[in-house]
């Protein structure tokens, strides 16, 4: 028989899901990367995790009222996603799946701008060079790849090895365990490897591809398959926001060093659905859901927080007004989402004014208005 | 002064377009604050809890328990300024908002024709808008002597106004070519109300000339005592049929059935037996402190005695795994007990029903038919059976030949007891008896597995100290 493809690999962990901090020869070099993180740091990280969460759970309630097509949450995911996230340095650049919004947070999107796709006004949302992060990609592992390609260009213009912390430059993208049984992740992980390419590949092992388990996608720790490109691979608790950014770290710091791409597997658990269309209890089994749930990355930050006498009551409530706000805020800013005027489809097709694309766009504007008399057929998606 | 908001049916999967309001968290009355969840529906993909999108007191529930509408159709009335000062003049405002919905049948309202505000998918804008426009007394003056109206269906108390468009209902898009356009204006034929077959949804020319001529020869009689009588679906023009979409669990238990008959062989073999022990091992159970609480009946011992035949035969309790090639047999059973319910057939299933002794197992059945008659079935509860009892003989029947529930190899129809002359000790005797029928999958189980299982089911049914040798 073979081994479940979850077990048998050794884990990257600082912290329990006790919530206890790990002291083991074998991470000493990881603690050490998170040594610099003060209370105040820590209570940072706590912060960020807790306005995604509220974020999550606001945006599935707005689909359930309608204001959504559709929403994938990342609920369970926050610690993977804000510690990789904040490891981050400015200039780096991220390439995320559609679930990242702990890491759209971290790179300074408004969470609000990232449900503009979601309500189906918008195909992004965000400028990606204004956050250096790409807009959401739909298609599974096309844009590890397109990471892959960035980071190799990134390496032609000379912004890697130099030594310089603030030019040296890094690449990272968001994945999960269903991509890696994709093509282009395979393909992504060749480039990656004999270009030697300033690029992270991040999978968050979330162990469900919508209704398929891990077992499905391998039969060995998805960890190894970065061994077998000759990619440096390291499995990370996916639920301990400070061995994300541990691993992170040396990973972003390798390919902007120029040592090449690491891949890393962050071992965590989708506690939601896989989109607000997606019904888990069809597939899975609630004992499985508590199993995880008793490994949630915010409470084990909290007990962390509270034995190290980092929590403070005050910052606390601070803290729950802000998410509130946050809360509230999303709903007014969602609900007044309207569908962009379909015109606007010419205006990203070039950087620059193009004959054939206003020729089009004047074509069109007449042809709508030719609909007058059906009535409402410019209206659009708006409600 | 109140103001009273709507909160409209969204689309919770992708390209819905009806969900069945299942249960109601609130009630009239009730304060309800943001997110709160309201209310619990069904679509067709899974089971979803809505959560409120306004702070404020219930006013009205738009949408009965049970009752399938179209995405878009308002659900509930919130009033999100109870605590305001009450209208100066309280006439119609506060009553005329909600009473412009059909609180019986809102998907009568045009509304229904907009479910294509779905954000993404197709949605089925054409097909909702062609059928239910017709039978509103607005949109087509019927002659006087055909009953087009519903009956009794029709409620009282329904305010005038009721059937007509909502307040907010959109104008639908209709897709078709400008020669198409005009033949229809010719001919006078709304657009709106052509069913469309063309690609993605265009209304072509034979669809306008085909309603076009279905609105001429529409004048068929109806015969008096003739009408419609459901409340659901549409009736075809000639008024003599009513055409009901197959949706929810009546379009998954098709499904299960088509995918199950067409696919496994069925063999189904019968036994008649001597139940009058069962009946007197019931009779002692009721009396039985420890079963106090519980409902002990026949099919207890029935769903005993099963688990002691699949004990006994484990190869029966398996399934035949058709993409694998593999005959996938199960250590555990997950005991389904088939349930008619108000939404339909369901078959939910007890789980490690193996493992449980007759006092668990009886526990097991209670909380089984109480969830599925409050239609509380989740499809956890359904998936994942093993094996599986239908307990016909409620309805007073002998016995049938049962369709397997997919994925299971065996099903066992339990018929009436009657008070039989019955041959009994070399007399004839007043005896209970009752019928078993077990249908089987043929592929993986023979004749001489289905039926061993079967007399060893009706073995401990004879004589339920039989169970004591196997169990």
């Amino acid at each position: 028989m073979n081994q479940h493809p979850d077990e048998g690999a050794p884990l990257v962990q600082l912290v329990t899901p006790e919530g206890v901090r790990v002291t083991t020869d074998e991470n000493a070099a990881y603690r050490e990367r998170v040594a610099h993180l003060d209370a105040a740091a820590l209570r940072d990280l706590y912060r960020d995790m807790v306005l995604v969460r509220r974020f999550d759970t606001e945006a599935t309630s707005l689909q359930r009222q309608g204001e959504l097509g559709l929403f994938a949450q990342s609920l369970g995911q926050e610690a993977a996603q804000i510690g990789s996230g904040r490891a981050m340095a400015p200039q780096d650049y991220a390439f995320p799946s559609y679930r990242e919004h702990g890491v759209a947070h971290t790179r300074g999107v408004d969470l609000a701008d990232v449900l503009r796709l979601f309500r189906g006004v918008d195909h992004g949302g965000w400028d990606p060079t204004a956050h250096n992060f790409h807009l959401y990609t739909l298609v599974i592992g096309s844009h590890t790849l397109h990471a892959t390609g960035y980071a190799m260009g990134v390496q032609r213009d000379g912004l890697v090895g130099t030594g310089d912390p603030e030019r040296d430059t890094a690449v990272v993208t968001y994945f999960g365990d269903g991509a890696t049984s994709q093509g282009d992740v395979s393909e992504a992980l060749v480039f990656a490897a004999v270009n030697n390419a300033p690029v992270v590949l991040f999978c968050q092992n979330n162990q469900w591809a919508i209704s398929e388990p891990t077992s499905k996608q391998t039969r060995v720790p998805l960890v190894r398959r970065g061994d077998g490109f000759g990619v440096p691979s390291v499995r990370v608790d996916g639920n301990d926001v400070l061995a994300c950014y541990a691993v992170t770290a040396e990973a972003l710091e390798r390919a902007r060093s120029g040592g090449g791409p690491t891949f890393v597997e962050a071992y965590t658990y989708r506690m939601g659905a896989h989109t607000t269309s997606d019904d888990p209890s069809r597939y899975r089994s609630a004992a499985q859901e508590d199993y995880w749930r008793q490994r949630d990355p915010i409470d084990r930050l909290a007990v962390l927080l509270r034995s190290e006498d980092a929590w403070d009551e005050s910052w606390a409530a601070d803290l729950q007004a802000e998410s509130d706000a946050l809360g509230e805020r999303l709903r007014e800013t969602v609900r007044g989402f309207t569908a962009p005027p379909s015109s606007s489809m010419f205006d990203h097709v070039y950087a620059s004014e193009h004959a054939t694309v206003a020729a089009e766009q004047a074509w069109f504007a007449e042809y709508e208005t030719s609909f007058a008399d059906a009535g409402g057929a410019a209206q659009g998606g708006a409600r | 002064m109140p103001t009273f908001e709507q909160f409209k049916l969204p689309d919770a999967g992708e390209g819905l377009t009806e969900a069945e309001i299942v249960h109601w968290h609130v009630a009239v009355g009730d304060e309800v604050t943001v997110n709160q969840t309201i209310v619990e529906i069904e679509t067709a993909k899974s089971l979803v809890e809505l959560p409120s999108p306004f702070t404020g007191v219930v006013s009205e529930l738009l949408v009965a328990e049970g009752t399938t509408v179209d995405v878009g159709v308002p659900i509930i009335v919130v009033d999100t300024d109870p605590g305001g000062a009450a209208p100066a003049a309280p006439v119609a405002a506060p009553a005329a908002e909600p009473a412009a919905v059909p609180a019986e049948k809102p998907a009568d309202g045009s509304a229904a024709a907009s479910s294509g505000s779905v954000l993404v998918g197709y949605g089925t804008v054409e097909q909702g808008t062609a059928r239910r426009r017709r039978r509103t007394p607005e949109a087509q003056p019927a002659p006087a002597s055909a009953p087009t109206e519903r009956p009794a269906a029709a409620p009282a108390a329904l305010p005038a106004a009721a059937p007509t468009v909502l307040p907010d209902a959109r104008a639908v898009v209709v897709l078709a070519k400008p020669p198409v356009r005009k033949l229809a204006k010719d001919l006078g034929v709304d657009l709106a109300g052509v069913h469309a077959t063309g690609p993605g949804g265009i209304v072509t020319r034979e669809d306008v000339v085909a309603h076009h001529e279905l609105g001429e020869a529409r004048s068929l009689a109806t015969y008096e005592g003739d009408e419609p009588w459901l409340q659901s679906g549409g009736v075809t023009p000639d008024g003599r049929q009513t055409r009901v979409p197959v949706k929810s669990v009546r379009k998954r238990t098709a499904e299960a059935m088509v995918a199950s008959a067409f696919t496994a062989p069925h063999v189904t073999v019968f036994q008649t037996v001597d139940v009058t022990r069962t009946m007197k091992l019931v009779g002692k159970l009721r009396e039985d402190r420890e079963f106090a609480d519980v409902r002990v009946t026949p099919l207890l011992v029935t769903a005993k005695a099963m688990l002691l035949a699949v004990n006994r035969h484990p190869e029966i309790n398996a399934s035949w795994d058709d993409e694998a090639r593999e005959i996938v047999y199960k250590h555990y059973v997950n005991l389904g007990i088939a349930a008619a319910t108000p939404r339909g057939l369901v078959v939910p299933n007890i789980k490690d029903a193996h493992r449980l002794d007759l006092l668990g197992l009886a526990r097991g059945i209670a909380d089984l038919t109480a969830t599925a008659r409050a239609g509380r079935t989740s499809p956890r509860d359904m998936s994942d059976g093993t094996i599986t009892i239908t307990n016909v003989g409620v309805f007073g029947i002998d016995t049938g030949t049962p369709i397997l529930n997919p994925g299971e190899a065996a099903i066992l129809a339990f018929g009436a007891i009657r008070q039989q002359p019955w041959v009994h000790k070399g007399k004839i005797r007043k005896r209970w008896v009752t019928q078993l029928a077990l249908s089987f999958d043929h592929r993986l189980v023979d004749g001489a597995l289905g039926s061993r299982f079967l007399a060893d089911v009706a073995r401990v049914l004879e004589d339920p100290a039989q169970g004591l040798v196997w169990g």
